[in-house]
């Protein structure tokens, strides 16, 4: 593999590891809350269609993605009302999530639109533009390096970025403020919190309101800068990659990122057959390529490569008085 | 102590929670613009209105029985199993095998054979997460969702690759020999004057999706193993002081959970399509989730969730066929009935077992216990 072969693919990598890496982070501030969410794939793809929705509606990315956060926060609701209000099962919840949303994106996406579940073709303002950072074209000539910043680090849209920044935030947040310490109290033992005299209920909710609306993000990338609109199951099982890569990364950010990064890797060179054959002189089942980010996680669940524990309430409605 | 009848418990709520569902459903038929009366007379017409309709309905119902058992029995030794999905597809691959590569006499050895493959291979798919389970904690749920998407890429690796026969462009085995056709509602009750299920694919598999419910039931209550699958549901470390190993309730009951998933696959594999096709399973297993909540885990009330989601499968498609409604909106009924009766049974159990609690005559004094539930 040439030099700028292996550039396009790592490009590709940036480019689809971006939702997996916006939605896993979502999941991250639940779980670390100590509310499973299987539920990330419906609220992608409900943010995907209804951004794109309204962005072909309106004209304008922006009014789409705002859009889009607001379904994603709406089924973020239902899943707190589930699974913190009445205290119901956070799995069944996030099953019933991931079908409302598969089924109500096509039944409304055929009324609205007619096309069989999608939506008109976006361009222009309706779609997020990608960003020349600066010096991007001067600097195109230097050996390696120009290249490097010009085709990898510049040219990505908007929500790329904003996904890249949400690491260093996300590591902020959880870790260096009173906040974070809190949400991550609640996931772990959440009588502590309240005793202290905090509530366990609005730091849950405010936990799953994060998580829809960086999902909201993640569907909005999906429609609007990965591809130009909406496809009926458009999300493809990413949600559940994010799971994945959320117990690969165990349930840190930083990690989550290099999960996030690898996984979309194997998607990128996925969709290149002929280079894995170049490179490793034999071919490789695409199969095994789109199978191996579960299989990697199901290595690591079982313990063989550095144990995953999750939060230790996760799951765990909390009752106040027992 | 009990804060509501039995009945209420069993009857009451799920149909509560189904009345919920369905006046959503409604309300999103009439956000579309089409009127829900109408959709459902075309419903109720298309899924009961002849012998044909029936043999659609019963067909799905077969599939949902399997599924919902698997998740139910699941359920009773408090494992949430996903990975029906998965299961069911390597249970057509162990149908597909059985089919094709042993040369059967007559189609009730067949039939013998695909259902111990079938289950054998959704089994041994429920082995491994759940092995991960009792033995390093990993949760199950999370597992067997991995195992469903691992399934698929496998299925199709195979379907393009070792099983596809040569020259042929579609992804899928070659036809099933003569000798495996399962006999269909219409070769068995049809006479010569008058044909019943004409086409349609219900067939033998039915009664076994049948006989299956009454094991399910025998094997919960009647036997040993059953009263330890419900202990160790009810409280695990009970269960452990019993002398009841954590390791082997959650083996076996995965294991019989996926091989009745993977049993799905004698119907919609050797009954129906005659040959194994990709995406053979069509979210049944998923849907198996929505019948075990909406049957309470009991195998008669899954045989009515079944039939019920049979109705709206068959229903479903009528509709797509003859309205602008697409066939999708199945999938948000199946997903508010998972939301009502599994995630927010609460929502709607609270404020009835405030109601019974107020009913309830004043305690007399004179008895000193009441027997514990």
């Amino acid at each position: 593999m040439d030099f700028l072969t292996l550039l396009q693919v790592l490009d590709t990598t940036i480019r689809l590891a971006t939702p997996l890496l916006l939605a896993c982070l979502a999941g991250l501030f639940s779980e670390r809350a100590g509310i499973f969410d299987i539920g990330l794939e419906g609220k992608m793809l409900a943010s995907a269609f209804l951004t794109a929705a309204v962005a072909a509606a309106s004209g304008s990315v922006l009014i789409g993605t705002v859009a889009g956060i607001g379904a994603a926060l709406a089924l973020s609701g239902v899943h707190g009302l589930a699974s913190i209000t009445f205290r119901g099962n956070q799995l069944i919840s996030g099953v019933a999530i991931n079908f409302l949303a598969a089924g109500l994106t096509v039944v409304v996406a055929q009324s609205w639109f007619g096309q069989g579940g999608r939506t008109p073709q976006l361009s222009g303002n309706a779609r997020f533009e990608t960003i020349d950072l600066p010096l991007a074209a001067e600097m195109r000539d230097i050996p390696i390096l120009g290249p490097i910043y010009a085709e990898l680090i510049s040219g990505h849209t908007l929500l790329v970025y904003v996904g890249l920044l949400m690491v260093p935030l996300t590591w902020w947040v959880l870790f260096r403020t009173r906040f974070g310490l809190r949400l991550r109290a609640v996931g772990e033992n959440p009588a502590a919190v309240d005793t202290a005299g905090v509530s366990v209920v609005g730091l849950r909710f405010a936990a799953v309101a994060i998580c829809g609306l960086l999902t909201g993000l993640a569907g909005a990338y999906l429609s609007t800068g990965l591809q130009a609109g909406f496809v009926k199951d458009m999300t493809a099982g990413r949600g559940y990659i994010a799971l994945a890569a959320l117990i690969f990364a165990k349930w840190r950010p930083w990690y989550a990122l290099g999960a996030c990064l690898l996984f979309g890797f194997l998607q990128a060179i996925a969709l290149r057959p002929d280079v894995i054959e170049g490179t490793l002189g034999f071919e490789v089942g695409v199969q095994l390529l789109d199978a191996l980010p579960y299989i990697l996680t199901v290595v690591i669940l079982a313990g063989f490569v550095g144990r995953a524990i999750p939060p230790r309430a996760g799951g765990e409605p909390y009752v106040k008085e027992r | 102590m009990q804060k509501m009848p039995q009945w209420a418990d069993v009857v009451l709520i799920p149909l509560i929670s189904l009345l919920l569902a369905a006046i959503l459903s409604a309300l999103v038929i009439l956000a579309i613009g089409e009127n829900p009366w109408a959709a459902l007379k075309l419903m109720v017409d298309g899924s009961m209105g002849s012998t044909y309709a029936w043999g659609y309905t019963l067909y799905y119902a077969t599939n949902f029985i399997f599924t919902g058992l698997a998740v139910a029995i699941a359920i009773h030794a408090r494992l949430f199993n996903i990975g029906g999905e998965g299961q069911a597809m390597l249970g057509g691959l162990g149908v597909a095998l059985i089919a094709l590569y042993i040369p059967w006499p007559h189609w009730t050895l067949a039939l013998l054979g695909g259902a111990v493959g079938a289950a054998l291979f959704g089994a041994a798919w429920a082995l491994i997460p759940a092995w991960l389970q009792a033995k390093r904690g990993s949760h199950i749920v999370i597992t067997t969702i991995m195992f469903n998407f691992i399934a698929a890429a496998l299925l199709n690796y195979l379907l393009i690759g070792a099983l596809k026969p040569s020259g042929s462009m579609e992804p899928a085995t070659g036809r099933f020999p003569e000798a495996t056709h399962l006999p269909t509602f219409q070769d068995m009750f049809s006479t010569a004057e008058t044909a019943l299920f004409r086409g349609a694919p219900v067939n033998v598999s039915f009664f076994v999706a049948l006989i299956a419910c009454v094991a399910v039931w025998a094997l919960i209550w009647r036997t040993r193993l059953g009263y330890e699958i419900r202990a160790f549901g009810q409280s695990e470390s009970a269960a452990k002081y019993a002398g009841i190993s954590p390791t082997r309730i959650i083996v076996v009951t995965m294991l019989i959970s996926g091989g009745l998933a993977g049993m799905m696959a004698i119907n919609n594999v050797m009954g129906e399509a005659e040959r194994l096709v990709l995406n053979a399973v069509e979210g049944a297993g998923f849907i198996g989730i929505a019948v075990a909540l909406m049957g309470r885990s009991h195998p008669f009330g899954v045989l009515l969730a079944a039939l019920l989601f049979g109705f709206l499968y068959q229903g479903g498609a009528e509709l797509a066929l003859w309205t602008s409604i697409p066939r999708e909106l199945i999938v948000v009924i199946q997903a508010l009935v998972i939301l009502f009766t599994g995630a927010l049974d609460n929502m709607v159990r609270m404020p009835l077992e405030a109601m019974f609690l107020r009913l309830r005559p004043a305690p007399k004094p004179a008895r000193k216990t009441e027997p514990a539930e």
